[in-house]
Order: C-alpha cells, then structure tokens, then sequence
C-alpha cells in the first residue's frame, strides 16, 4: 500500500539529481529492493508508471536487484541466509539471529541523457 | 493521483488546503522544498567518467556510455545516486528527533490493526496518568476527527492528521501536526498511527520507541503474518486480556511468534478496560520520560 509513497519518493530524488547533475531525461532506473524491505513489486512498478508520467523519467524504465536476505546468528557466530523475518538458522535452529542484509530500499543508480 | 495511496490529500486537521502539503510533489513532481529547512544535497554522488583513446591517440574524457560526441546523438551517461528512497522521511524524522530531544520529550509511535483498542489504551493511559506527567496526542487516521475529539474529551491536547487515503502516517505530516500541537516540554506525545500493520513500520516519524498493540480478539500469529511491524516494534502490548477466558488465544504461542521476528521485544499483557496490567505500561512511561528529561539535561 505505500509503494506509491515510495515512488513519489523516488521521483523526488530524481528530480533533484536532475538539477544537481544537468541530465534532461532518465533511461533507465535501478533500484535496490531487499527481501525485508516491506515492498511488493509489482505495486512499486504499478506506483513508479503513476508517477513518472510529466517528469524527466517520464521514458525510464525500471530496473530491481533484489538483494536476498541474511543474519548473523548469535550461536553459531556467522553470517546465514534467511528468507523471513522469522527463520530460525539454517545451521542451528535458533532464533536468536540479527539481520543483516535485505532491509535495502534504495535508488542505485541511473541512466540518464543530457 | 494517489488511488492507490492517497498521500497528497493529507491534511492536518483544522488546516484546510493551504497547509495540506505534506505530499505536495505528488502532483506537481519535484521542486518543493518543504519548510523546515534541512534540505541535503548529498554531493557523494558522482558520475561514472570513462576516459577513452581514440585510434589517433587523441584522449577523451567522455561522458557518455560509449564516448561518442556524434552530433545530434545521445549522449547517455550512468550517475551513481546510492540513496536511501526514505531518505527523505528519514531526514524528517531525524529533525523530529531532535526537536523531541530538545524539549526532553518521550515519544511512542503505537501501531496496531485498527480495531485492537489504540484509542481507548490511549484515554485510559491519559486518564490514569493525568497527574503523573504532561501529555498529547497526534491522531492519525484517514477520515474524521473522531478520536482526537475523544482525547480532547480527556482535557489533553490532541492534534489530528487526516492522511486521505493515506495508509500512513509520515514524518513530515508529524513535523506540521507539531507545529500546531506545540506539546510542553518534558512531556509525553503519543503519535496514534493508522490502523495498519504493514505500511507504518517502514516509516520513522522521529519516535522513541514503535508499540505494535495486538488485542487477543486477532489471531495469535499476526506477528509472524505482518513480521515488519513486531521487527520494527520496541514492544508488543497484549491488550483486552480479560477477555482471554472466552477466547481460544495461546498467549505463549503468540509471544513465541513474536520472539521469532524479533528476540528482543518487549511483552506487556494489559486490558485497557478492566485495568488490568497497566500499572506496568504506565511505569514503562514513565521511566522512558524520566530518561529523556535526563539526557536533555545532561
């Protein structure tokens, strides 16, 4: 449901960078989603074809890395993959894990036209 | 605009259009620098410069993807932008932060499913709580003003944002319903999110602490269901539990599920109506604002 926020938020940094860095059109977009990061997909392409229609990313076309999730387990004294929030190790079955990696929400970056 | 979301029609309450620009570049993309004057200009980005020799030895410090400056061509180049897309809220948030930190205020952000008893732990908490320290509310919900009139009934200040179809609150919205709340110094705010266990736990709105409030009427496995919002939450309230003897909830499984996304958070279990476990909510309060009256101090 906030994909549409976040796309908003995306075209504000854009917009920005369009000004700091002189390009006049966007080609290509890459973001960088991570498993935990609380987004659906295909609301965020939904949202991102909504608000780009009258800005310079108005063509763009929208590129995802989705980066997998990880934890460090506290038992074992390593780095483990997790697919949810919830996973228990892989390795040892305990729950007592921090997570690492798939929390990323960001805008990597662009390919632009001046 | 906004079907999906609603955002740009978010209106602090009382404000009329004029001041509903927590979401302004929803309609007119772009250039808007809100007012609370901590735009960033974030200068570690940079573009990809290639350097290229051409087969006479000439060297080109060309921008473009394949160096080319044919005339009337387009000159395509990579910008490396690495930035957080909540950067923006997050920037809000911090300036919320430390506007709460400046007045030595305490600031909980209670999420919930709507329905869970926010409002009513919210004017019981105020009720009980009255002599014990200063309090306001910023109430946030998609239509009416219902709930913040119900605080006001308590005698308490109360401040409520109408996000449209909005299906959370944002920092930005919470800077603006600052703005017109103007809490005491010293005191504790409540923000009361919408009711929504997905959407508010990406947001920071500058709080000291999420509480996710989870009534034993729900489902025992929402924690493991909506894992962001127990991940994102400091500590989980277990509320209405005089009503456990009619009901089939596992309160075990249900910290369990709890523990699993998040091993750290804190159980309270209370019923906002029979009074039940709140002495316990109401100490954690209170030692939470003795801290921020503390570190302001110091």
């Amino acid at each position: 449901m906030h994909e549409l926020s976040l796309c908003e938020g995306i075209i504000k940094v854009i917009e920005d960078q369009a000004v700091a860095q002189k390009f006049k059109k966007v080609e290509t977009v890459w973001l960088e989603i991570g498993e935990f990061a609380g987004v659906e997909l295909d609301a965020l392409r939904f949202g991102f074809d909504a608000v780009i229609k009258g800005t310079v990313a108005e063509q763009a076309k929208l590129e995802i890395i989705r980066t997998e999730g990880s934890a460090w387990c506290m038992p074992c004294g390593e780095t483990v993959k997790v697919s949810t929030r919830f996973d228990a190790c892989p390795q040892c079955g305990s729950h007592q894990l921090q997570i690492t990696g798939g929390d990323e929400l960001r805008i990597k970056e662009l390919e632009v036209n001046d | 605009m906004c079907t999906v979301c609603g955002c740009g029609t978010a209106s602090v309450e009382g404000q009329g259009h004029k001041h509903s620009h927590a979401h302004d570049h929803a309609h007119d993309h772009g250039h808007h620098h809100h007012h609370h004057g901590h735009d960033h200009h974030h200068d570690h980005s940079h573009d990809h410069d290639h350097i290229h020799t051409d087969e006479k030895g000439d060297i080109h410090f060309g921008k473009g993807l394949g160096a080319t400056h044919v005339p009337g061509m387009d000159q395509k180049r990579i910008v490396e932008i690495e930035q957080n897309i909540l950067g923006e809220n997050d920037r809000y948030a911090m300036a919320n932060r430390s506007y709460f930190a400046e007045r030595g205020m305490f600031v909980l952000n209670l999420v919930s499913s709507p329905g869970s008893g926010k409002t009513t732990l919210l004017t019981r908490s105020i009720t009980d709580c009255k002599d014990r320290f200063d309090m306001s509310v910023i109430e946030g919900d998609q239509q009416t003003s219902n709930d913040a009139e119900r605080i006001r009934a308590t005698g308490v200040k109360a401040t409520q944002v109408n996000t449209g179809k909005g299906c959370h609150l944002d920092a930005h919205m919470v800077g603006h319903a600052l703005e017109h709340l103007t809490p005491e110094e010293g005191s504790v705010l409540f923000i009361e999110n919408v009711g929504n266990l997905v959407c508010p736990a990406a947001f920071d709105l500058g709080e000291a602490h999420k509480v996710a409030i989870l009534s034993v009427t729900e489902g025992e496995d929402k924690p493991i269901k909506y894992p962001d919002m127990f991940y994102a939450a400091d500590v989980m309230i277990l509320n209405k539990v005089d009503l456990l003897p009619y009901l089939n909830f596992d309160v075990e499984k249900c910290i369990d599920f709890a523990r699993q996304v998040n091993p750290d958070i804190r159980v309270m279990q209370l019923s906002a109506t029979s009074g039940e476990g709140l002495e316990e909510w109401f100490d954690w309060i209170g030692q939470g604002l003795d801290a921020a009256k503390e570190k302001k101090r110091a």
